[in-house]
């Protein structure tokens, strides 16, 4: 199904970098700052579905490049491993949080830890579940 | 370092399927080395086991629950070790074989080697909690075993009916060794043989018995739990010759050894557990003879033959702890340990040359087969090797297991009724195996060649590899026995009758509790009653194979015995009760009505939440607090309120399935809002996301609903209104009562507390979410993950009657 519609296809090229772009903003800020992994998964997910929306579905697979589904199984692979740090490197209970700082030339230092990683897989299944749905449901 | 064979292997199967499509044919070779390289590791320790030393190793696991992922190797974990992989690497090679055109070989290699991990676990385990981990994990990778075939009916049926019946047993064995480890004090087997704990001296010891009696019982198929195990004859021929002939059945009679020090009940103690023993092992012995003896099929032959055997050292488990003295019982144990070493070689043997046959001329009865030996030389001299050490005659190891187990029980036989009762039924049985022996192992060979539609042929080497190699592990064990069968067999008898040497003290050289064990020939064919008894039996055997038609007619009146295949009491109960329960509840709770389950689900909230509600006396309204609250609302607040109401009432009431959309999604934008006044950005910006999507994907959804209409009666809208309207009273009830009667110290505060200073982040609730409560939002995402799956199958997977789709088709019918 694809609504035929030229400012939707204008707005869509335009929005749909915003959105992802948002997206991410959102994951990463989450943290400190309203949104986090579900609310950017999400975003993302609603950029995906707007393009398919304007585009079509088989636009929008050839656009997120891989199946959803590999979406999803790397989501949950990178935030079960999340967990397992702690336990792995320091014999800490599953889940306890791990951090390090990386100092990158120009910005300062960066605090990367577990719970960050743990959101990037939240993201990753939250926006796989929903673009499936959607694409699934669209291409029929 | 003894535990890890056991991760070796379990990574091994991990990685199986992937291998063989990397590796392709020599993936069976790549495997069978693994193994052969762990049989030799457990090989070494043969001279320092055989000594009495005990290997242990231990990992915390759940250490508050006193959970341990300890492991020990002593004479008997090396015994069934030793087995394990060493019939494991020759069953590894038959296997790529036997199943090469098979394009699901990888994942069986898979299935296969996490069944010998679990095994070997579970013989290693020195922890119950560990060994129970592993004797489920057997059960279930055998269950994956026997079903290999899923496509055959039959097969399904046999595995799950495994499953079942193995498995029950295991919900018994977990209460069992849980109460034993209460009793104890520890979970530790071996720190319980060191105490010298007698579980008899507890209260507890009668249902410990009790229990772990039947999960060993129903493991090693004994009655009237025997059924299942010629049903697992279903199996591709490497797994009945590994799984339901050497290794898995002997399980329970692994477990049954280790535990008789523990729960034998002692020299003076209660004889509960030797009567059950060896009452049921002896029944079972019988009834498997009997029945397999009436069987014309190789595998129904082998596996009652197997029922048999293990009835037989179950029974002679129960003897040695009836034993007066300590020489006695090491003298039983040894017996024991030697015919478990030799019925794995030739019990596996028979298997793997069964399916050898099978795989030549495509025939499985053995009256229909004969004369194989001119084209298979090979397999029929393997199949020779085994039919004699069968029959219990020199120079095999056989042989000396027979004398040895009736020389202990002729010296049983003179103390006690039983033991003459115990005696007698073994004459019987050993005559009834020699004409087992010469019906699977000699008959099929001999004669005049049979024939088929294709010429018969050698099998390859892989298929006649592994029989070969037993039998000359048994002449081997029969001609020095000191090179490896006298010192496992010792060790063996050691761990069998009580604590022996501590752990540690490796250099002390044999101490005393390390029976005497002599297997040589020239010591066991000295002239006495017991080699009488098998002479006579080996003559009755050959004599009962000669007039075999005329005992099977004789015998037809056991076929009206119905009760002795117990397998349909397990049918009435299992297919009557269990399925006939779940199809009721299916029915009631599950029958596919989306209205129903929403009722059900209501009710159920209301049923239970509501009356908690109404005992725990809470006050619903607080005047005070409710002007206040009305005093605080401002104008946009009650408009918002005010749109939730219409935006509800519309969506039930209004006669389109779009507009009800809509109006939905005005109530959760309107509620979203709200949470933005609320001062909770993070919710609102998530609800808002989740609205539009959830809008959106409905809209796709709708457009694929037929026409709308009302289908459903007044009464039925009335009575669903009803329910609704419940379920908001209840819910301003509750939050009503939050409000009116707030907890003493609400939770958020830890958590606003300690949100940038343990978890280094200012969102609060992201910091709940990634951090303090990350399992939960694991198991949320798992959730979704589950749901897409579900969706994708639903919208993937058609029936097969409505042809699908031009693959890549775009447009050309419409829905």
């Amino acid at each position: 199904m694809i609504i035929r519609s030229v400012i939707l296809h204008s707005a869509s090229r335009l929005l749909v970098p915003l959105l992802v772009l948002l997206s991410v903003a959102a994951l990463l800020r989450g943290h400190n700052a309203p949104g986090g992994g579900f609310v950017g998964g999400l975003i993302a997910a609603a950029a995906v579905v707007l393009h398919a929306y304007a585009c079509g579905a088989g636009a929008a697979r050839r656009l997120i490049v891989a199946d959803p589904r590999v979406f999803i199984g790397i989501g949950l692979l990178v935030a079960i491993t999340s967990g397992l740090w702690g336990p792995v490197l320091l014999g800490l209970p599953v889940f306890t949080g791990v951090w390090g700082g990386v100092t990158v030339p120009g910005i300062g230092e960066i605090k990367v830890g577990t719970p960050v990683t743990f959101d990037v897989g939240v993201y990753l299944t939250v926006f796989g579940v929903v673009v499936l749905m959607a694409l699934e449901l669209l291409e029929d | 370092m003894i535990d890890w064979p056991v991760y070796i292997l379990a990574a091994s199967a991990l990685f199986c399927p992937v291998l063989r499509r990397a590796a392709g044919r020599w993936t069976g070779y790549l495997l069978a080395g693994i193994v052969l390289m762990l049989a030799g590791y457990f090989a070494s320790f043969v001279p320092a086991v055989g000594s009495g030393q005990i290997v242990r190793q231990s990992l915390p696991w759940v250490p508050e629950l006193g959970v341990a992922l300890s492991f020990s190797l002593d004479g008997l974990s090396l015994l069934f070790a030793l087995l394990i992989t060493g019939v494991g690497f020759f069953i590894v090679l038959y296997a790529s074989s036997y199943l090469q055109d098979d394009a699901l070989l990888g994942r069986f290699y898979g299935y296969l080697m996490g069944f010998m991990a679990a095994m070997l676990g579970l013989v290693l385990a020195d922890n119950v909690i560990t060994l129970f981990v592993f004797w489920e994990l057997t059960s279930i990778t055998s269950y994956l075993l026997i079903g290999f075939d899923h496509t055959q009916a039959k097969a399904r049926k046999a595995a799950l009916q495994a499953l079942v019946v193995t498995g029950s047993g295991g919900l018994a064995l977990l209460a069992g060794l849980v109460l034993l480890q209460l009793a104890a004090g520890t979970g530790d087997i071996s720190a319980m043989l060191a105490s010298g704990f007698n579980a008899a001296e507890s209260p507890l010891y009668v249902p410990i018995v009790v229990l772990v009696l039947i999960g060993a019982f129903t493991k090693s198929a004994q009655f009237p739990f025997h059924f299942w195990l010629p049903g697992a004859m279903a199996a591709p021929s490497p797994v009945s010759a590994y799984l339901h002939s050497s290794t898995m059945v002997k399980a329970g009679v692994y477990l049954l050894a280790r535990m008789s020090p523990i729960l034998g009940g002692g020299a003076s103690g209660p004889q509960g557990w030797t009567y059950a023993l060896a009452i049921t092992g002896g029944v079972t012995m019988l009834l498997g003879a009997i029945v397999a003896s009436r069987e014309t099929q190789f595998k129904r032959v082998l596996a009652y033959s197997t029922v048999s055997s293990l009835g037989m050292m179950v029974m002679l488990i129960g003897v040695s702890s009836a034993a007066p003295d300590s020489a006695a019982a090491a003298a039983v144990a040894a017996a024991v340990a030697t015919y478990i070493l030799a019925h794995a070689c030739f019990k596996g043997a028979l298997c793997m040359v069964a399916g050898a046959v099978d795989h030549a001329v495509h025939l499985k009865d053995t009256e229909q087969v004969g004369g194989l030996s001119r084209v298979m030389p090979i397999t029929a001299a393997a199949a020779a090797l085994a039919a004699v050490s069968m029959m219990g005659l020199p120079p095999l190891l056989g042989f000396a297991a027979k004398e040895q187990v009736l020389v202990v029980l002729l010296d049983g036989a003179s103390r006690s009724p039983l033991g003459v009762a115990i005696l007698i039924a073994v004459a019987i049985t050993s005559v009834l195996t020699v004409l087992l022996a010469l019906m699977v192992g000699i008959k099929p060979f001999v004669g005049a060649l049979t024939r088929t539609s294709e010429p018969p042929h050698e099998a390859p080497v892989r298929l006649w590899l592994g029989p070969v190699a037993l039998g000359l592990v048994g002449i081997v064990a029969g001609f020095v026995p000191g090179l490896f069968a006298e010192p496992l067999v010792r060790a063996a008898a050691a761990a069998m009758t009580g604590p022996s040497v501590v752990s540690g003290s490796a250099t002390g050289g044999p101490a005393a509790a390390v029976p005497a064990v002599n297997l040589s020939l020239a010591y066991l064919l000295h002239v006495g009653p017991a080699l009488l008894i098998s002479i006579g039996a080996v003559v009755a055997g050959v004599g009962l194979f000669l007039l075999r038609s005329r005992w099977r007619a004789a015998t037809n009146w056991l076929d009206k015995l119905d009760w002795v295949r117990a397998e349909r009491g397990y049918e009435a109960l299992f297919y009557g009760g269990v399925l006939g329960l779940a199809g009721l509840s299916t029915r009631v709770f599950q029958n596919g009505s989306l209205r129903i389950y929403i009722r059900i689900i209501v009710l159920a909230v209301l049923a239970s939440s509501g009356v908690a509600l109404a005992m725990s006396g809470a006050t619903f309204l607080r005047r005070d607090l409710l002007s206040a609250a009305l005093a605080d609302t401002t104008l946009i607040e009650a408009v918002l309120v005010a749109l939730i109401i219409a935006g509800a009432i519309m969506a039930a009431l209004i006669g389109s399935r779009l507009a009800a959309l809509v109006a939905v999604g005005l109530v959760g934008y309107c509620i979203a809002l709200l949470f933005v006044i609320f001062g909770a950005p993070d919710v609102a910006m998530t609800q808002f996301a989740v609205e539009t999507l959830s809008v959106i994907i409905l809209l796709l959804v709708i457009f694929k609903l037929p026409k709308y209409n009302t289908l459903s009666s007044r009464r039925t809208r009335v009575l669903d209104g009803a329910i609704a309207v419940g379920a908001g009273l209840l819910m301003t009830a509750f939050v009503l009562a939050a409000q009116a009667s707030p907890a003493a110290k609400p939770i958020s505060h830890f958590f606003a507390e300690k949100s940038l200073s343990e978890g280094y982040g200012r969102n609060v609730i992201n910091v709940i979410l990634v951090d303090f409560r990350a399992l939960d939002t694991l198991g949320e995402i798992v959730v979704l993950a589950i749901a897409a799956v579900g969706i994708w199958t639903l919208l993937r997977v058609r029936p097969a009657r409505t042809p699908a789709p031009h693959a890549g088709g775009k447009g050309g019918h419409t829905s």
